[in-house]
C-alpha cells in the first residue's frame, strides 16, 4: 500500500493497516489540525507515517523534545478550538504527567486525544506499566481499541468524545494492537481546511483565567466541574456500544470480562474450544461502565476478568459487586487465575480458563533428544549495535582508557540511558551499569558522584539529551558534581526508527529547521570542559577520556558520527583481511565484537556486506592484520 | 516422530502461518504480501509483528492468521506452516509447530555475532528435524535467490514456497498481484522469478 492512500482513500474502501496506521487514518478522518510526539515504540510508526503525510493531511506536526512538550502543544491547540493529537509510548505517560493532569483539570475546547501505548512483555521497554492507571488519576475518559479497525474508530471517535465534554481522552493501544496488521475500512473525513497562509488550520484562544489559570482560587472549582464531567460520561460508558455483549452461549453461569488485545485471546478460546461462556467486551472502559458490568453479571456465578496487565477491571468489577451486594465469584490476576504480568496469549488465557473448564488435556512433546540437545546448544541471536556504529568505539575506547589509567571495571559506574546504546550492556563493554529513565544517566552521574568515591561514566544519546539530559546537567554544575558525561551524538533519533531531533537541520515535516548545538549547549550550563570528538579515532578517544576522568567537575565529551543506518550517506569500502599478518590472537572478535568480524573455521573472517569501513578494527589490530578497503 | 494435537480444538478451514528469521531479511514485507492477498480473496486476516530492539541483528517474527480469527498471536502449535528465513531460527520456532506443521526453510546460515555457542551444522539440524516432524522441507532460498537475480529476493523464493502447499488458501495469482502492489516496478520481474523458483522447490 502506498501511505498516501490514508489521506487519499475514501469512505468504505478496504487496507490491510498496522494499528498504528490505522491510528493515522483516525486522526486524518477526525479532521485534526494540530500532532505532536517524541518517538517510542510501539507507536513510533504513528509519528513516521505522520511527518510524511502532515501537509497532505492538513495538520501540523512535531516531534517534540518530549512528551511534556507534546502535551502541552496538544493541549494549547485544543484550548485554542482545534481539534490536537498527541501519542507516546506508556512511559512517555510519565514524563507528560504534570501538565497531562492539569489538562484534565482545565479541560479543552476542540478534541484533545492522547493514545498511549503500553508494551506488556516488554518487548522495547523498560517497565510494563499500565496507562489505564492514568486515567483514573487524572479522572479522564479512556477507550481501548484490539484490533486496527477499532484503533481507527476509535481515535476518530475519542475526539467527538472530547469535544462533547470538553475533556482529554486516552486512547490506549497494547504493542499487540499497535502491531498488529489487519483490514480497516474507512470513514469519511471531517473537513480540517486551511483558513489562513500555513497548511494548517488556525483556532483562536479566548482568554479566561477561571477555567485555563490553576491557581488555588481557580483550580478547587476545577476539580467540582472535573467530577461533574465524569458522571456525566459514566452514564454514557453504561449506554455505548464500545461495551458489548458477545453471546457465545445460553447458559448464564460463567462470564468473561476483557478489554484490549486480552479480549482476542478470551474470544479465540472460548470460539475455537466451545466454550460455554458470554464475554463482556470493554472498549470504554473509564469511567467504568458499573451499571453494564452489574447487569451484565446478574444471575452470573463465576466471572472471569481477561486484561493486561494490571488488574484494573478486576478491582473495578469487585467494587461494583460488592456496592450492589451481587454474589459473583471473580476469577482474574488477584486470585492467581491468570498472571500478573507480561503479557497473555491464547495459551496464558486458555491455562486459566482451563482450571474451571478442564477442556485442554496434556500432550505429549516427545521430541527426539537430539532435538532437545540441539534447542539447548541453540546460539542466541540478541540485538547488537551494528557494525559501524559509532557507539562502538566509544565504548571500546573508554574501557581502554579506564586500563590504562589503572582502574580496575569495578571502579568506574557506567550510567546508562535509553537508546541503542543501552546494548552497551553486554559484554565485552559491559558499559550499562544502572538505569531509570529517559534523561536518569546524567541525574545518575550527580548521585553516584556524592554517593560513592567511584568514578562516573553517564553515557547519553542526543536526542535523549534534548528529551531530558539538559536540566540535570544544570544541576551537576552548579552542585559541583564529579562525573563525565558522553553525550553519544549519531545525528537521529535512532533506536524508534531515525526521527530528526533538534540536533539536526531538519524538522518533522521535513522542513528546514535551526539545529541546536550541543556543544553550546553544555558550555551555556557552564561545563568547563567540553570536547567533541570524532568516535573512529580510538587515539583522540582515549586521550580525551584519559583527560575527562582525571578533572574534579563535570567534564563533557561529545561522540559526534552519524548513526549507519541514516540513508543517503556514503558507504566506506570495507576493511580487507591481510591474511599474512593475523596470528590469531581474535583480539578484534572478543574485544571489538563487531558483527562484521567474525571467526569462521578457525580464520577471521571479514563479512564485507556489512563492515561499514569504521575503520576502529584496524586500530585495535596490533599485528597490521586488517588494513582499509580501496 | 512428535505426536502433537491440539486436543478440543476447533481448527478446521483456517490457516496459520509463522514466519521467522533474521532482521532485515525481509519477512514483515512478505507477510505484509500475504495480508494484503488474504484481504484481496476476501478473507478475515490478522497478523502481529515485532518492531524495535528486534530489528537491530536479532531475531525477527511475523504470525499471520487467516479465517476468523481476533488474536493475531498463534497459539503453541497452532501453525499451518513454519517459514523460517534461517536454519537456527527454524528450531527457534518449534513451539508453533504440530504433527501436520509444513516446516519451510532456507538452509542458508547466518551466523550470530555473539559467539556464545557454536553454530550447528545445518545438515544435522535438517536431520534432526526429519526425525521428529512428517513434513520438513528444506530449500537453498539464498541460492534460489541469487538465481533470480538478487540474495535480496530471498523472501520472495519463500514466499513462492509458501503458495506451494496444498492447504495454503490464497492463490497464487493473488499472492503475486499483492506483491506487485508492494514491490517497485522495476524488481516485479526478478521477483517473478524468485516466487517462481520456490514454488517450484516445493512442488517439484
Amino acid at each position: 500500500m502506498n501511505l498516501k492512500e490514508l489521506v487519499t482513500g475514501v469512505s468504505g474502501e478496504k487496507q490491510f493497516l498496522l494499528g498504528n496506521e490505522a491510528a493515522v487514518r483516525g486522526v486524518i478522518e477526525a479532521g485534526v489540525s494540530i500532532a505532536a510526539t517524541y518517538p517510542g515504540t510501539p507507536s513510533s510508526e504513528i509519528g513516521n507515517v505522520l511527518s510524511v503525510l502532515a501537509k497532505d493531511a492538513n495538520i501540523y506536526f512535531e516531534f517534540s523534545t518530549n512528551e511534556k512538550v507534546a502535551m502541552e502543544v496538544a493541549a494549547t491547540a485544543a484550548a485554542s478550538g482545534l481539534r490536537s493529537f498527541t501519542f507516546m509510548k506508556h512511559v512517555g505517560m510519565n514524563v507528560a504527567a504534570d501538565s497531562f493532569m492539569t489538562t484534565a483539570y482545565s479541560g479543552v475546547t476542540g478534541g484533545m486525544v492522547i493514545l498511549s501505548a503500553d508494551d506488556p512483555s516488554l518487548f522495547s521497554s523498560q517497565n510494563e506499566q499500565d496507562t489505564r492507571n492514568y486515567a483514573r488519576i487524572a479522572n479522564v475518559p479512556i477507550l481501548e481499541p484490539s484490533n486496527c479497525q477499532e484503533v481507527k474508530d476509535m481515535v476518530r471517535y475519542a475526539f467527538d468524545l472530547s469535544e462533547q465534554f470538553g475533556l482529554p481522552v486516552i486512547v490506549r493501544t497494547t504493542t499487540r494492537v499497535s502491531h498488529m496488521r489487519g483490514v480497516v475500512e474507512f470513514g469519511d473525513i471531517r473537513d480540517n481546511s486551511s483558513n489562513n497562509d500555513n497548511h494548517w488550520k488556525r483556532g483562536h484562544f479566548n482568554k479566561d483565567p477561571s477555567k485555563y489559570v490553576p491557581v488555588p482560587a481557580f483550580a478547587g472549582d476545577m476539580h467540582i466541574r472535573l467530577w461533574d464531567k465524569i458522571r456525566k460520561i459514566e452514564e454514557l460508558s453504561d449506554k455505548t456500544e464500545l461495551n458489548r455483549e458477545i453471546n457465545l452461549s445460553d447458559n448464564k453461569k460463567y462470564a468473561i470480562i476483557a478489554s484490549s488485545s486480552a479480549f482476542n485471546y478470551a474470544y479465540d478460546v472460548c470460539k475455537f474450544n466451545n466454550l460455554d461462556i458470554n464475554i463482556l467486551k470493554l472498549g470504554f472502559s473509564y469511567p467504568f461502565p458499573r451499571k453494564k458490568v452489574c447487569e451484565f453479571l446478574e444471575g452470573v456465578d463465576e466471572v472471569f476478568i481477561v486484561e493486561e496487565v494490571d488488574p484494573i477491571i478486576e478491582r473495578d468489577t469487585l467494587a461494583a459487586i460488592g456496592a450492589e451486594k451481587l454474589n459473583v465469584t471473580v476469577h482474574g490476576k488477584l486470585d492467581g487465575t491468570f498472571p500478573l504480568y507480561h503479557e497473555f496469549n491464547s495459551d496464558v488465557v486458555g491455562d486459566g480458563l482451563n482450571k474451571t473448564f478442564n477442556f485442554k488435556q496434556d500432550s505429549e512433546t516427545a521430541y527426539s533428544s537430539s532435538l532437545n540437545k540441539l534447542e539447548v546448544d541453540l546460539p542466541s541471536r540478541a540485538p547488537v549495535l551494528c557494525a559501524g556504529c559509532p557507539h562502538r568505539a566509544m565504548y571500546y575506547g573508554i574501557n581502554l582508557a579506564i586500563e590504562e589509567l589503572g582502574l580496575k571495571p569495578e571502579d568506574v559506574i557506567f550510567a546508562s540511558d535509553i537508546g541503542c546504546y543501552t546494548l552497551g550492556i553486554n559484554p565485552p563493554y559491559n558499559a550499562a551499569d544502572y538505569l531509570l529513565s529517559m534523561g536518569s544517566s546524567v541525574g545518575d552521574g550527580c548521585g553516584f558522584s556524592v554517593s560513592t568515591d567511584q568514578k562516573v561514566a553517564s553515557f547519553i544519546g542526543d536526542s535523549t539529551f534534548f528529551h531530558s539530559g539538559v536540566s540535570p546537567l544544570i544541576n551537576a554544575v552548579h552542585n559541583k558534581h564529579n562525573f563525565v558525561l558522553t553525550v553519544l551524538d549519531n545525528r537521529i533519533t535512532a533506536m524508534t526508527g531515525g526521527q530528526p531531533n533538534p540536533g539536526i537541520p531538519i524538522d518533522g515535516m521535513g522542513d528546514e529547521a535551526p539545529e541546536v548545538s550541543i556543544r553550546k549547549l553544555a558550555m551555556a550550563c557552564g561545563c568547563d570542559y567540553v570536547r567533541v570528538i570524532n568516535p573512529f579515532n580510538l587515539d583522540q578517544v582515549v586521550k580525551t577520556y584519559k583527560e575527562a576522568f582525571e578533572r574534579n567537575d563535570t567534564a563533557v565529551i561529545i561522540s559526534k558520527a552519524p548513526c549507519t543506518l541514516i540513508k543517503g550517506l556514503t558507504k566506506k569500502p570495507p576493511v580487507q583481511l591481510v591474511e599474512k599478518n593475523c596470528n590469531n590472537c581474535d583480539k578484534c572478535v572478543s574485544e571489538l565484537a563487531c558483527p562484521a568480524i567474525s571467526k569462521v573455521n578457525g580464520k577471521i573472517t571479514i563479512d564485507k556486506a556489512q563492515c561499514d569501513g569504521c575503520n576502529v578494527c584496524i586500530q585495535v589490530c596490533k599485528y597490521g592484520a586488517l588494513e582499509a578497503g580501496r | 516422530m512428535v505426536h502433537w494435537k491440539r486436543v478440543g480444538d476447533n481448527m478446521d478451514n483456517h490457516y496459520c502461518i509463522y514466519i521467522c528469521g533474521v532482521g532485515g531479511q525481509g519477512i514483515i514485507k512478505t507477510s505484509t504480501i500475504i495480508g494484503e492477498a488474504a484481504m484481496n480473496q476476501g478473507l478475515d486476516v490478522v497478523m502481529s509483528e515485532i518492531h524495535g530492539m528486534s530489528q537491530r541483528g536479532g531475531s525477527v517474527s511475523t504470525e499471520l492468521k487467516i479465517g476468523g480469527f481476533n488474536s493475531s498471536i498463534i497459539p503453541n502449535h497452532g501453525a499451518d506452516m513454519l517459514l523460517s528465513f534461517e536454519p537456527v531460527e527454524t528450531i527457534r520456532g518449534l513451539d508453533k509447530v504440530n504433527e501436520e506443521t509444513k516446516i519451510v526453510y532456507n538452509t542458508h546460515p547466518i551466523i550470530p555475532s555473539s559467539t556464545d555457542k557454536p553454530y550447528p551444522n545445518v545438515d544435522g539440524i535438517t536431520k534432526i528435524l526429519k526425525e521428529n516432524f512428517k513434513h520438513v522441507l528444506p530449500i537453498d532460498g539464498t541460492q534460489l535467490a541469487i538465481d533470480a537475480g538478487s540474495v535480496l529476493s530471498l523472501n520472495m523464493v519463500l514466499l513462492g514456497a509458501v503458495t506451494a502447499d496444498e492447504k495454503f488458501p490464497l492463490t497464487k495469482e493473488s499472492v503475486i498481484e499483492a506483491m506487485k502492489n508492494n514491490l517497485k516496478p522495476k524488481f516485479h520481474e526478478m521477483n517473478l522469478k524468485a516466487i517462481e523458483s520456490g514454488y517450484k522447490s516445493i512442488k517439484g
